[in-house]
């Protein structure tokens, strides 16, 4: 017996004994039986948030409830949306459908074993930094306001930042961007995971959606393909016969309109459905880490390295994230050095190593030549190169993750569409990742409150080829960009260094060009 | 009255019967034997020899496609891609009508709706999901079989009546809707005034008509004749006959006479570039039209 919630469990099973008493008791009329069980299976729904899984039971109390469902005739449960993955999309999509009228009243299950869903996991201040970061653009800190969740996040800790320096190890150029530049006051804001996924989970938690966790995981799906149902022997399974079936691993099963795979890069949605994707790996593993510094840092640093990127964006209080991104050998090196060595490696990266600093072409010190760019530049330009504060300490451990670019080629079937990681991955190099997943998410909800507006089966296929048809040309844009830098930026070749050192010259100077990068970064455009 | 005037000449009831059977081929896609069937209630005599034989064809070729109804890339595709803006129509102008919350998920609940002409039960679904207690009616038997099996596996839509039926038969039977929606039926009609005032007859007094044709414009002409049917290939050639179409001022002149007075029109736009459909305020080429039954 599952010790862990041994009190709860105890609760547990006295609600239960109430529920089994009632629905026994009304068996006057069948209606009454019906809406009892109706009520019987909400009932255990609330209760239940507690994890205690099943077959952690008493034995009698198991046969009981095993015998209860017998009797149920109609014991499978009829979902409007299906949400295969709880994790920051999935838990986005959500939150977007209970902040839309027509929407909100629909039902959803979410399925996804991770425990953090249940709600109890607390984040305490004291807390250093995990080292999975995400970068949340300007558009995706507007949607999440426009849902509610946005007041979570700032309970917590999170770091705004508006100024951003990229440079390379060649020293011939360098690129600063500052928010004043679009006249706005931050290029982004870097939050852990950890904390946008609770604060969307608070979120939920306050508004009327009807939903249902499911602890468990997917193991088949069934969708039926015919368009015309053929005769059906019970009027009860023909009302089932177009859903979507989903059959989950601790035996639960469920109908649903409309399955939503949203369950990460190794979705086991797209592999049921059997969406074939186009992608490669890069030779590159991801190191991600917490570093200290002695003071704040407030800007986002990038160097291009002959073997990757690395980054360093600003968490709060002192704390940084470092994305590394290098070849496999080097990065099984990084993970076995010893702390000192690791930092020493880090502050070599990003400082004095590889290469010299660029010089800092002031225009000002240029003379007339430049005098009819003066009127029109950008704040950023007239800054100089400044070099990134010291890593201190390292106060997390060190991850590594192998880097790929994936796109799966249709995102939705009849009854299935895939959103976020599920449908693409990309290289971090530029923070987009979840940014195009949470585009995903709410562009979803809101076609799916179009399709409720006209009446349309929110699984039908024309709704969501709509959504594919908006989110793939712009996932595929970004994709393409991302994917052009890093073959770009891994190529250690003369002519190919004066080309990029042109590049971060043209995009510090010409300031139309930084005004359209920052947009476009930002999710403006 | 449109009845009584069809029962003094029973082999014209039959053979209205027939003709009305046309156009309750919801899709614009289905019959090139349309061409044929343009019986003119003078020409008694010589109607009666091609009635059945034109019957067998007519119904035949329609059984033989009534099967695609629901396949959203088959034959029915343009009515399918049309579908939603319609329904954007129709939600909005009677939302405005029975004064129903727009933002409510079932903004018909409690209301009566006939769909008149319903096919595979297309729009009907629609019409049920939004909170509607919806009766379809059609005069082709196979079409009303596939609806019915359609509707049969969703829970919201199990509940639709549907019938094989004429809107004339409904009449007798004095039903009455709040609401009577004949979409794409009346350009395949023998008589539109007297279908008019069949529809005017199924609508209680101040409740809703909506009906939607094609105009009879020389661009109507160019787009859902030569376009569609010749060179796009959308419509099996012959299933419309220009002549038969109505202009928006004949249309709401026959409602008018019908005692409904017309309150607001819409056009239908084909942007060919993004293969979407919009509501625009150009009638020239399709055309729906919101009436209310004037109170007696």
């Amino acid at each position: 017996m599952n010790n862990r919630g041994k009190g709860s469990l105890k609760y547990l099973l006295q609600q239960r004994e109430i529920v089994a008493r009632f629905v026994k008791g009304d068996q006057s009329t069948s209606q009454k039986k019906a809406k009892g069980r109706a009520v019987a299976a909400k009932i255990p729904a609330e209760v239940c948030g507690l994890k205690v899984p099943r077959r952690t039971f008493c034995n009698n109390i198991a046969a009981r409830e095993h015998e209860e469902n017998q009797g149920l005739p109609n014991n499978v449960v009829h979902y409007d949306i299906a949400i295969v993955g709880g994790g920051m999309v999935g838990m986005a999509l959500a939150c977007s459908l209970a902040s839309m009228p027509l929407t909100k009243q629909l039902n959803v299950a979410i399925i996804d074993s991770n425990p953090a869903l249940e709600g109890k996991t607390c984040i305490k201040k004291e807390d250093p930094p995990d080292p999975r970061v995400s970068t949340v653009t300007p558009a995706t800190i507007s949607l999440f306001k426009d849902v509610g969740a946005w007041q979570y996040v700032q309970q917590h800790r999170h770091a705004y930042f508006d100024k951003m320096q990229v440079w390379d190890y060649t020293g011939l150029g360098y690129t600063r961007y500052n928010a004043r530049d679009v006249d706005k006051e931050v290029l982004g804001c870097v939050v852990e995971n950890k904390v946008l996924h609770s604060s969307l989970l608070s979120c939920i938690q306050n508004t009327d959606l009807k939903k249902r966790i499911y602890p468990s995981r997917l193991n088949s799906m069934t969708l039926h393909q015919n368009h015309l149902p053929t005769m059906m022997d019970s009027t009860s399974s023909s009302l089932h016969a177009s859903l979507a079936k989903l059959e989950l691993s601790d035996g639960n099963s469920l109908y649903a309109k409309l399955v939503v795979g949203a369950d990460g890069a190794k979705s086991r949605v797209r592999e049921l459905t059997g969406f074939k994707t186009t992608g490669w790996y890069y030779s590159q593993n991801a190191v991600i880490c917490t570093v200290e510094h002695k003071t704040e840092n407030q800007c986002a640093w990038q160097r291009f390295l002959p073997s990757g990127p690395i980054a360093l964006l600003p968490v709060g209080d002192k704390f940084s994230n470092i994305v590394w991104t290098m070849n496999p050998k080097e990065s099984s090196a990084c993970r076995e050095m010893n702390e000192n060595d690791f930092v020493k490696a880090l502050n070599h990266a990003l400082n004095y190593g590889y290469g010299p600093h660029p010089q800092s072409n002031l225009l000002g010190n240029n003379g007339d030549i430049f005098s009819w760019f003066r009127r029109d530049l950008t704040v950023s330009a007239n800054e100089c190169f400044e070099v990134p504060p010291d890593v201190v300490k390292l106060v997390s451990g060190r991850m590594v993750f192998p880097l790929s670019l994936r796109h799966a080629n249709n995102y939705a079937s009849k009854r299935v569409v895939l959103i976020g990681d599920a449908a693409h991955t990309v290289h971090p190099l530029a923070g987009q990742g979840v940014n195009l997943g949470f585009g995903d998410a709410f562009a979803l909800s809101r076609i799916i409150s179009e399709g409720i507006a006209v009446g349309t089966d929110i699984g039908e296929v024309h709704l969501l080829k709509k959504f594919e048809a908006e989110r793939k040309r712009e996932n595929i844009m970004m994709m393409a960009i991302l994917d052009g830098f890093q073959k770009a930026y891994s190529v250690d070749f003369g002519p190919l260094n004066v080309l990029r050192a042109a590049a971060f010259h043209g995009a510090q100077y010409i300031s139309p060009l930084k005004r359209s990068i920052i947009s476009y970064a930002s999710g403006q455009i | 009255m449109a009845s009584r005037l069809l029962n003094r000449f029973p082999t014209l009831n039959n053979t209205a019967q027939h003709i009305l059977s046309l156009p309750f081929l919801r899709s614009t896609v289905a019959s090139p034997f349309l061409l044929h069937s343009r019986l003119y209630s003078e020409d008694v005599s010589s109607r009666v020899p091609n009635r059945s034989s034109l019957n067998q064809v007519e119904l035949a070729k329609f059984s033989s496609i009534a099967d695609t109804w629901w396949d959203a890339e088959g034959p029915f595709k343009p009515l399918h891609v049309m579908n939603p803006t319609r329904l954007a129509f129709i939600r909005s102008t009677l939302c405005r009508h029975f004064q129903k919350d727009p933002y409510c998920a079932r903004p018909f609940e409690g209301l009566k709706i006939v769909d008149v002409g319903c096919g595979g039960g297309i729009l009907s679904e629609p019409l049920a999901r939004m909170g509607a207690t919806v009766t379809g009616v059609d005069a082709v038997e196979k079409n009303i079989k596939i609806a019915r099996l359609h509707s049969e596996s969703g829970p919201e839509t199990a509940n639709i009546e549907y019938c094989c039926t004429t809107a004339e038969k409904l009449v007798e039977e004095q039903r009455e809707f709040d609401a009577v929606i004949s979409l794409e039926v009346i350009e395949h009609v023998a008589d539109p005034a007297e279908f008019c005032k069949s529809l005017a007859a199924l609508t209680v007094s101040n409740g809703a008509t909506v009906v939607s044709t094609i105009n009879r414009s020389m661009r109507s002409y160019a787009t859902a004749i030569v376009a569609a049917e010749y060179i796009l290939h959308w419509l099996p050639k012959g299933t419309h006959q220009w002549s038969n179409f109505l202009t928006p001022e004949e249309l709401v002149l026959i409602l008018q006479r019908a005692s409904i007075t017309v309150q607001e029109m819409a056009g239908f736009v084909y942007n060919p570039l993004t293969g979407q459909w919009t509501l625009s305020d150009d009638i020239s080429v399709n055309f729906i039209a919101f009436g209310t039954k004037n109170s007696q």
